[in-house]
């Protein structure tokens, strides 16, 4: 008996001491800062931000690249990399390829060999987002871009698996080992071991600007439209009332928000 | 207990040597630099106050990258009311040009290493590291 309130007591005192001293943790909570932030005034805003490629405009068949120097000189996407390790932000495919449910036996070769520009489908219901053990991928609220967190990917690309567009690159190697002196100064750059993408042009679009792709083929094909599709009156949304447009994979549900009008 | 002696002169000696490092810092005349952090010249001040960002700049540093990544958010209202563009190569490295006579300074002499650089670009010295 003695022995069970001995133990009892000994339970109890540092129960209460423990209790006690929890006064002293403090609760990791974000961080406080004395001032406060917002976005620019000239941000460009949307419901539904969305791309449409207009394939029969567009002149990558010819040889134009414009749009994919443009954004892959100024976000730093090394472009002299083995094809193993190759990192994409938006490039060049087939029809064949990028449409293959589309395709069949008897489809014209002229469309079938057809350059089609790819890129991120910032898709409403995004497959990456959802295997995101990190929350590294996320769908932004407000205009539906799908964003990437540098700071928090751990490279476990189950994000590259997830993505039926093969829209996501790893790196396998420190980009500035490539990049040397073609390194834009404006822009980061990202690490060995994580997971990237097309971002839209966030960081354009939040100071007003819009994707570079678009900016670079306004003076050459004009075969790129961006735009809020939740507003009725936008260039965007009139053009995909009036043409026939298709997505790609539309049967898997993802719901692709880059549209290509044939 | 004979060995009482040995047994003290050990544990002295194991003492001696454990805080060795720190002795040799006390001692020898040619420790370890103090960090000395070249200001920019000619601005009136940094984003927040000395003190606060002496003591919390990790926690701006912090904040600003959550309210630009997650938030679409680039403009800080500082509290003397004055704004700025909440970026790190563009806003902190803009006045404080260097990194290896400001960040480094600090940071090499307590041994904490940051990882902004692996991806951020510095504006001078990383063109000359990466070659």
């Amino acid at each position: 008996m003695d022995k069970r309130k001995r133990s009892f007591l000994k339970v109890a005192g540092s129960s209460i001491i423990g209790v006690l001293g929890l006064g002293w943790v403090r609760p990791v909570t974000a961080a406080q800062v004395p001032g406060a932030t917002r976005k620019p005034v000239e941000a460009l805003t949307g419901k539904r931000l969305a791309l449409a490629v207009d394939v029969k405009k567009c002149s990558l068949e010819k040889g134009c690249s414009a749009c994919i120097d443009a954004c892959h000189s100024r976000h730093n996407v090394p472009t002299q990399l083995q094809a193993e390790e190759e990192i994409k932000w938006i490039w060049k495919e087939t029809y064949e390829h990028a449409f293959p449910t589309q395709a069949h036996r008897y489809t014209e070769s002229t469309l079938k060999q057809q350059a089609v520009l790819v890129l991120c489908n910032h898709c409403e219901n995004p497959p990456c987002v959802r295997v995101c053990p990190t929350q590294a991928t996320w769908k932004r609220e407000g205009d539906g871009l799908i964003m990437m967190d540098q700071h928090r990917c751990i490279g476990c690309r189950y994000c590259m698996v997830a993505c039926p567009y093969g829209s996501r690159s790893f790196n396998w190697q420190d980009p500035r080992r490539s990049l040397g002196d073609q390194l834009n100064r404006e822009y980061p750059t990202r690490m060995k071991g994580v997971v990237e993408k097309c971002n839209f042009c966030a960081e354009r679009l939040v100071f007003g600007e819009e994707p570079l792709c678009v900016a670079a083929c306004r003076s050459k094909s004009q075969a790129l439209l961006f735009g809020d599709l939740e507003d009725p009156d936008s260039e965007i949304s009139k053009t995909l009332k009036e043409r026939h447009s298709i997505r790609r994979k539309p049967a898997l549900g993802t719901e692709p928000q880059v549209y290509y009008l044939v | 207990m004979s060995d009482y002696g040995k047994i003290i002169l050990g544990l002295v000696g194991f003492l001696v040597l454990c805080t060795s490092p720190f002795w040799y810092q006390v001692l020898s005349s040619d420790g370890l630099p103090a960090p000395e952090l070249k200001l920019p010249v000619g601005e009136q001040g940094c984003v927040e106050s000395k003190e606060y960002m002496r003591a919390l700049h990790m926690d701006l540093l912090n904040r600003w990258r959550d309210a630009v990544v997650r938030d679409g958010e680039r403009i800080y209202v500082s509290t003397s009311g004055r704004e700025y563009q909440m970026s790190l190569t563009g806003t902190c490295l803009g006045c404080h040009t260097s990194r290896a006579d400001f960040c480094d300074q600090c940071h090499t002499y307590v041994g904490s290493e940051n990882y902004c650089w692996s991806c951020h670009v510095e504006p001078i010295n990383l063109r000359v590291e990466a070659r």
